[in-house]
């Protein structure tokens, strides 16, 4: 099966390679295949696969990335416009 | 029965065991099951947790990790909780154990919440379990509460002797419950204290599952509570692989994927919207429309004119709850608001095909605006269940699908109306 694509240009990662320690951990937290190492650092080879779900984030020490975490999910989305808070589902 | 209460104090705090007292009798003193007492895994740690977080992360999903709002207190089935088959004496107290082997009731209890039905309370108690009989060199397997998470983890390991510890999630799924928070570091460090499991295994190492890693920062892990944390495959089935290679995952169990299969188990929930509470309301809104005639009301009217109303919701329902996830590599577009429109448009037309003799030109045109309309929302809906979103993604297309659907349905409701003062 050809792998699923979706939106791709309103991606937030961001990744800063000056503060990469090569620790990879980025690659091993990353269920979209978004990271390599290449030369000890970290690259970006598919940025547009990124779903934001914060796990490289989160789990980088130097904090080297960037992102806006969230759930790709409409109906959080609307809760948080309706509720004026955060995204948040109820699943 | 000391060894049941013994189990679940070392296990969950301060609740006896659930043979002794709970419901059919009262407790008599008033202190067991009801209320705090029930409470799964010690209030008070998560207090603490809450701050800390906050305060070492400013800003960042504020009111979420932890600081989620304290859920009313739930009772977790205990000792007769089916899926415990005994217990494992361990130096830090007997441990229940539990088997890879999945029992008619897990089955059961797992075709109900696909289906929908009381999704949210599906349980399992937080803490350490023996699945099969592990010694002190055993991994350490950690996992969120949401009852059909722990059983496709243990049904996953057929003749594996490990440690399971849960988390607890409030019953949600890893993936969710990391995305809110509620799955962190500190609480997979609380549950680590409070199950001692420290004096139980020799080595200081657990396993938690990939999709964890939104909520779960492996760093924070080892000073919560000194276990190092590794993060294994994504799916519990390649666990055995992962363990054989040294903790080593390749890049396939590295990923997600969103197989036929995979996407089929998550449509019955889906069509479950259609005996959702505000489903049913809107049901009787339109019974109630179609009742209403110029010389007052009509039950044989209501149903004749509110009956395929209904029909093209529940017809709505089914391109963007059944369709559009099963077909969705073949629907064109990125967008599932143009992909459930599709889908809609075709079963749309097709019921046209189908019923178009019995329809007036308004009544078509009431369901081939409709039916998109309400497939595309339905369609975007079930972003929130896909592995492929993402939260800016997701804006971007609501921004983009709403208007249009709120446009279509606009359409079909004044067509609708038409139809009906036309007779």
């Amino acid at each position: 099966m050809a792998e699923l694509r979706y939106i791709e240009d309103a991606v937030t990662l961001q990744l800063d390679v000056g503060r990469c320690n090569g620790c990879g951990l980025c690659v091993a937290v990353c269920p979209r295949g978004v990271f390599a190492i290449a030369d000890r650092r970290a690259t970006l080879v598919d940025r547009g696969a990124c779903i934001e779900c914060g796990a490289c984030a989160l789990n980088c020490v130097p904090g080297a990335i960037s992102v806006e975490p969230g759930v790709g999910c409409a109906q959080a989305i609307i809760h948080g416009w309706l509720t004026g808070g955060e995204a948040s589902c109820d699943c | 029965m000391t060894d049941e209460i013994s189990i679940a104090q070392q296990a969950g705090g301060n609740r006896p065991a659930a043979q002794s007292c709970c419901p059919p009798a009262p407790p008599p003193g008033g202190s067991c099951c009801a209320g705090a007492a029930a409470t799964p895994l010690a209030d008070r740690d998560d207090a603490v947790c809450e701050t800390s977080r906050q305060q070492e992360e400013p800003g960042r999903r504020a009111g979420s990790c932890c600081g989620a709002p304290r859920q009313p207190p739930v009772g977790y089935p205990y000792g007769p909780a089916g899926f415990v088959t005994g217990t494992l004496e361990t130096p830090a107290g007997p441990v229940p154990q539990v088997s890879s082997a999945l029992a008619r009731d897990d089955r059961r209890g797992a075709w109900r919440v696909r289906w929908g039905f009381a999704r949210d309370d599906y349980r399992v108690r937080p803490g350490l379990y023996a699945l099969g009989t592990p010694d002190a060199g055993a991994p350490v397997l950690v996992t969120a509460n949401y009852k059909l998470t722990f059983d496709e983890l243990r049904a996953s390991l057929p003749g594996l002797d490990a440690w399971v510890l849960v988390v607890d999630t409030r019953g949600i799924n890893v993936w969710c419950a990391a995305g809110k928070g509620t799955f962190c570091a500190e609480e997979v460090g609380r549950v680590v204290r409070e199950s001692r499991l420290a004096e139980i295994v020799e080595h200081r190492r657990l396993i938690l599952p990939q999709l964890s890693a939104p909520g779960v920062a492996a760093h924070r892990v080892k000073e919560a509570c000194g276990f190092r944390a590794t993060f294994g495959p994504v799916r519990a089935a390649d666990l055995p692989a992962f363990l054989d290679a040294g903790l080593k995952a390749h890049a396939e169990m590295r990923r997600v994927t969103f197989t036929l299969r995979e996407r089929a188990v998550l449509a019955p929930v889906e069509l479950a919207t259609a005996w959702d509470r505000r489903m049913l309301l809107a049901y009787g809104g339109i019974l109630a429309a179609s009742a209403l005639e110029r010389d007052g009301v009509s039950l044989s009217g209501a149903l004749r004119r509110g009956a395929p109303v209904i029909g093209a919701a529940w017809l709505a329902l089914l391109a963007g709850g059944a369709v559009t996830p099963l077909a969705l590599p073949w629907l064109p577009g990125r967008a599932f608001a143009l992909k459930g429109a599709l889908a809609g448009g075709l079963l749309a037309a097709a019921g046209t095909a189908a019923f178009g003799r019995r329809l007036s030109p308004a009544g078509k045109l009431a369901l081939l605006a409709g039916v998109p309309a309400a497939s595309s929302y339905a369609a975007m809906n079930f972003t929130g269940s896909s592995p492929i979103t993402s939260p800016s993604g997701v804006e971007l297309e609501m921004r983009k699908a709403l208007p249009l659907q709120g446009a279509a349905a606009a359409v079909a409701l004044g067509a609708w109306l038409a139809a009906r003062l036309g007779r």
